[in-house]
């Protein structure tokens, strides 16, 4: 019988089930002449099949929002352009509004210038925060949030830890929005939250928690527009409550109400 | 048909599963991922319809981590016990084995590590590893044979002896 000679990477192909059939039985033979060369042909093939075992769990691991959200950079451009003009447009909406704040601070309350004298400006502060904490974080592709919802039961005990008291991010999926997680930030007075979601085109909504509201009257709901952001805020007893994101004013006002109903009950 | 950006998703869990074998963290690995799937997008154009999208990505992959290598100046692979692997079900001797697995992987050098991963679990032909990795076939075939050997002589507790090189 003529064949060509046996090579590496024959043996190779034939761990990894590459060769035509009849080349295959060739190297069958070639290897019952030769014990040593098949148990090593066996180590490469159990290789192979402890590296799947190994490895492919992670194919049924579900993808993180972060891979499957990220975008061709020209969408992200465009976002980017558009949270730049906005956070300017924050920025000096916010300078103006200071200033005229101040000067009436000056003037109405040069006796006493306290928290609790200026109501107003405390909400619009809560509004404002969570505005800018919105259009900072959810653009971020990479790291939207501190602690995703896949580790939600440590999410909730770290922020509740944080915020000195039990907080829980609403559940929104029966209108489409799943959580995506949360981050703990600055607030006025200390630690506020903020929790993240978005619905399957990836449009995302931000749901900040402050609880050094106590200076503050209840309010009902009350809406803001900050540039492109529609926000709805509310403040019940310590809490202030502000949801924010790029969807119109009706979407908003139904998600709204189901966080304030949730949120009403204790669970 | 699938469009172009529905198969680029649908190659996303591949190229975790690769870059988890290839780095061995979780975090770092879906860092390399992520920096895949938006240089992907971004070159989605230049990608010729029809040919294999995976092996785009995977070159892509490739030339990132080939980036990253010279960027860092510090080892890239930490090893510890936080960043070990989930361990597939099986008996206790069965774990045991494949965290051996792991660690002798995580012994090969780089270069020879992404040819085996891609030959072992992506069941790439190796004309399709050579074009990936944009090396000649032959470099191909000595780097896999090496890391099995290696491979098999950690696995059973022996030392590898290189085989000797020809001297032209």
């Amino acid at each position: 019988m003529n064949t060509l000679p046996i090579t590496e990477a024959d043996l190779h192909a034939f761990v990894d089930g590459k060769l035509p059939a009849a080349r295959r039985l060739e190297v069958d033979a070639y290897l019952a002449q030769r014990p040593e060369e098949a148990e090593r042909l066996r180590a490469y093939t159990a290789q192979n099949e402890e590296l799947r075992a190994l490895f492919n769990p992670v194919l049924d691991e579900a993808v993180p929002e972060r891979l499957s959200a990220a975008r061709p950079r020209q969408w992200q451009w465009q976002w980017q352009r558009l949270v730049a003009g906005l956070a300017i447009a924050l920025f000096s909406g916010t300078t103006g509004w200071l200033l005229h704040g101040q000067q009436a601070g000056e003037i109405q309350y040069a006796q006493g210038d306290s928290m609790q004298a200026r109501p107003a400006l405390y909400v619009a502060g809560l509004v404002h925060q969570a505005a800018i904490a919105h259009v900072v974080y959810s653009p971020d592709v990479k790291r939207p949030v501190e602690i995703g919802a896949d580790q939600e039961e440590q999410l909730v005990a770290w922020l509740s830890k944080r915020l000195g008291t039990a907080i829980r991010p609403p559940r929104l999926g029966k209108l489409g929005y799943e959580l995506i997680g949360g981050r703990l930030l600055p607030g006025a007075q200390g630690a506020v939250a903020q929790f993240m979601y978005h619905d399957a085109t990836g449009q995302r909504l931000t749901l900040y928690v402050s609880t050094d509201q106590a200076h503050n009257k209840d309010t009902g709901f009350r809406f803001a527009q900050e540039g492109p952001v529609n926000v709805f805020y509310w403040i019940d007893g310590k809490f202030g409550y502000a949801l924010s994101a790029g969807i119109n004013k009706a979407e908003l006002a139904r998600v709204a109400t189901a966080v304030y109903d949730q949120l009403e009950k204790p669970s | 048909m699938p469009n172009s950006r529905d198969q680029l998703l649908a190659c996303i869990p591949r190229l975790r599963r690769y870059a988890r074998a290839l780095i061995g963290d979780r975090a770092g690995a879906d860092d390399l991922v992520q920096d895949t799937v938006e240089r992907g997008w971004a070159r989605l154009t230049s990608w010729e319809g029809g040919s294999d999208m995976r092996a785009w990505l995977f070159s892509i992959m490739h030339n990132l981590r080939i980036d990253q290598a010279r960027r860092l100046s510090v080892p890239t692979e930490a090893l510890n016990e936080e960043t070990s692997m989930a361990l597939a079900p099986g008996s206790p001797s069965s774990g045991l084995e494949l965290r051996d697995m792991e660690t002798t992987l995580r012994a090969l050098p780089e270069e020879q590590r992404e040819i085996l991963l891609l030959v072992a679990l992506e069941e790439m032909s190796y004309d399709d590893v050579a074009q990936t990795l944009k090396i000649p076939i032959g470099t191909v075939m000595s780097r896999l044979s090496r890391a099995r050997e290696k491979m098999r002589a950690n696995m059973e507790g022996r030392a590898y002896i290189a085989p000797l090189k020809v001297v032209k």
